[in-house]
């Protein structure tokens, strides 16, 4: 019988032919957590009996969901994963380093063919290179530093096939937020997702990664961009589905009709074009995070940004998603053109998308932001509304201190 | 996390819709932090202020279709557990919530289709994967876990189930 990647990957992780619906117990490559969910995972690993990690080179933490830290409780968790990550000896990325998944992937450390377990919901970002990622909780991630293991359930894969030629001025936030209107937020609940068809080889890695890291808000437990023109630093054997592959359903996109798109507050699936809502003033343009703080994503706006200024009403945070993307764009001189422009820059991490600091908005103030989600409250106010778009749109709102179409200025 | 499950749970029902994200079940800003009574402080804080003054010790939280889908954090079932609530029953839920529920020993039952009002006293028994509306006197029966799940329930989560088997173990009929 046909295999799916998810069965393919899963398979040569358990040593036999796995397909959908059989439960498993399968050795990772890798295992991360952050700051939200590290100390509690020190904490269950200590409560389980664990002395020392299975293998100190295949894990990882992150500081970066509220780094550097803005009070001294925070602090103090950070202080615990120092204390851990010196103790285990094992890798841990500072304050400012970057955001995880960017980290994950920049780094190389996650690869193609891997299971990779992380301790945040959008680990499906792996699956932009042809990793399975997959998002636990704490004691889950605890479970896998004490025994390098996971159970896991095969899920069931929707294929999404894209057809015809992107448009210019079209992100993969574009496209995945038009694949999370159409399937909903619950869409791919259990399920693996595969994006494949033509128009996957033009997508950039930066544009993989957008799309995969959002496969989670249909509600998938992990996916994949298939590897067609995938370009990475290293060689590496792509795993592609058999022909014979049997799929749950199928999607078919019409890449060539998207246009840019917008989730509206409060649901990232409440999903309609961009010109359905454009003049919609906003107080608060955000670009950044593990979604869209790529350079490709700093370099649109800066197009958008050049020689021009933000609205007045308006203010315009940028977070790059790492250390080496901020560089990056100082040396060609995005970050020049969006501080001209009137953009506050925040160290590379999670920044305002997880409520907890460098830009919580104010009582019903509208916020556009390249994240992943606009849950209530998400931003630290639940008085807020806000609207999720791609690097372009967010920066062609924050120029007209309203939601904008911004092919007009590509 | 805590002790064996009983094996029958009886409390009251407190009853929301469908979609319950983790952010409304506990905000980011509240998660960083060791101390556990802080989730339970703000648990549903933006859906439902009142609710952490009018949960009583044993209650059963009932939700609609993808019960606490979004976030990975395991602060969302700890924030229910801790706030007093003895059992989560949901049409259906977000995946990685079910595995964060289980895996700290809060039960969790998916009951694709029931008749719940807020304030009903239930009787949910966890060994037969059933919920009885003890107001209503109306039955209503749950879909079967996968045995490893029933077994980290059963030992009241999986920091008490790798203590005592110190690895994962599968059952035959699980392939």
């Amino acid at each position: 019988m046909g295999q799916t990647i998810v069965e393919k990957i899963i398979s040569a992780h358990a040593a036999k032919n796995v397909h959908q619906g059989e439960i498993v117990i399968v050795a990772v490559d890798g295992a991360m957590a952050s700051d939200t969910t590290a100390p509690l995972a020190i904490t269950s690993f200590r409560a389980m009996g664990g002395k020392a990690v299975w293998d100190p080179d295949k894990c990882f933490l992150v500081i970066d969901h509220a780094a550097p830290a803005p009070n001294e409780r925070i602090s103090n968790l950070h202080v615990l994963m120092r204390e851990f990550a010196a103790e285990q000896h094992c890798k841990l990325f500072e304050a400012g380093e970057g955001i995880c998944h960017q980290l994950m992937i920049e780094k190389n450390i996650v690869r193609p063919g891997h299971i990779f377990i992380g301790a945040d919901s959008h680990s499906c970002a792996y699956g932009a290179i042809d990793a399975l990622g997959a998002g636990v909780g704490s004691t889950d991630l605890a479970a896998v530093w004490l025994t390098g293991k996971i159970w896991l359930k095969v899920p069931r894969t929707i294929k999404i096939e894209l057809i015809g030629k992107i448009p210019m001025g079209i992100q993969g936030k574009d496209l995945i937020l038009d694949v999370i209107g159409k399937t909903g937020i619950a869409g791919a609940t259990y399920q693996a997702m595969e994006f494949c068809g033509p128009a996957v080889s033009a997508l950039s890695l930066s544009g993989r990664i957008s799309m995969a890291n959002m496969m989670i808000e249909a509600g998938a437990k992990t996916g994949f961009v298939h590897p067609t023109g995938l370009k990475l630093p290293y060689t590496f054997t792509a795993e592609l589905p058999d022909v014979e592959a049997k799929y749950h359903r199928t999607i078919t996109i019409d890449a060539a009709a998207i246009q840019p798109m917008v989730s509206q507050p409060h649901s990232p699936d409440k999903v309609v074009a961009v010109d359905q809502v454009a003049g919609k003033k906003i107080h608060y343009a955000f670009i950044g995070t593990c979604v869209n703080g790529r350079l490709e994503d700093l370099q649109m706006a800066a197009r958008i940004l050049r020689d021009v200024k933000i609205h007045p009403h308006t203010r315009l945070i940028v977070g790059p998603a790492s250390r080496q993307v901020f560089l990056d764009a100082v040396k060609d001189r995005t970050v020049e053109i969006l501080l001209k422009a009137g953009a506050t820059f925040i160290p590379p991490g999670c920044g305002p998308c997880v409520g907890t600091h460098s830009g919580v908005p104010g009582n019903d103030e509208v916020v556009i932001s390249t994240a992943n989600r606009n849950f209530k409250g998400r931003m630290g106010n639940p008085h807020a509304k806000i609207y999720l778009a791609s690097p372009a749109t967010v920066a062609a709102s924050a120029r007209e201190g309203k939601i904008a179409n911004p092919l007009k200025y590509l | 996390m805590g002790r064996k499950q009983n094996i029958k749970i009886t409390g009251k029902a407190h009853v929301y819709g469908d979609h319950i994200d983790t952010d409304a079940i506990i905000p980011g800003k509240y998660t960083k932090t060791l101390d556990l009574q802080t989730f339970a402080d703000h648990v549903l804080e933006d859906l439902d202020p009142e609710f952490k003054d009018r949960v009583q010790p044993g209650d059963i939280l009932v939700g609609g279709e993808n019960f606490g889908c979004g976030s990975s954090r395991e602060q969302a079932p700890l924030a229910l557990k801790v706030a007093g609530v003895s059992a989560v029953i949901a049409k259906y839920f977000a995946r990685i919530f079910f595995r964060n529920a289980v895996n700290i020993g809060l039960p969790v039952l998916e009951v694709s289709d029931f008749e719940i009002a807020t304030g009903d006293e239930l009787e949910v028994d966890l060994k037969a994967g059933a919920v009885e509306n003890l107001t209503t006197g109306r039955r209503f029966s749950a879909t079967k876990m996968p045995q490893v799940m029933i077994e980290i329930l059963d030992e009241g989560g999986l920091v008490n189930y790798l203590k005592k088997y110190g690895d994962y173990r599968l059952q035959k009929d699980e392939g």
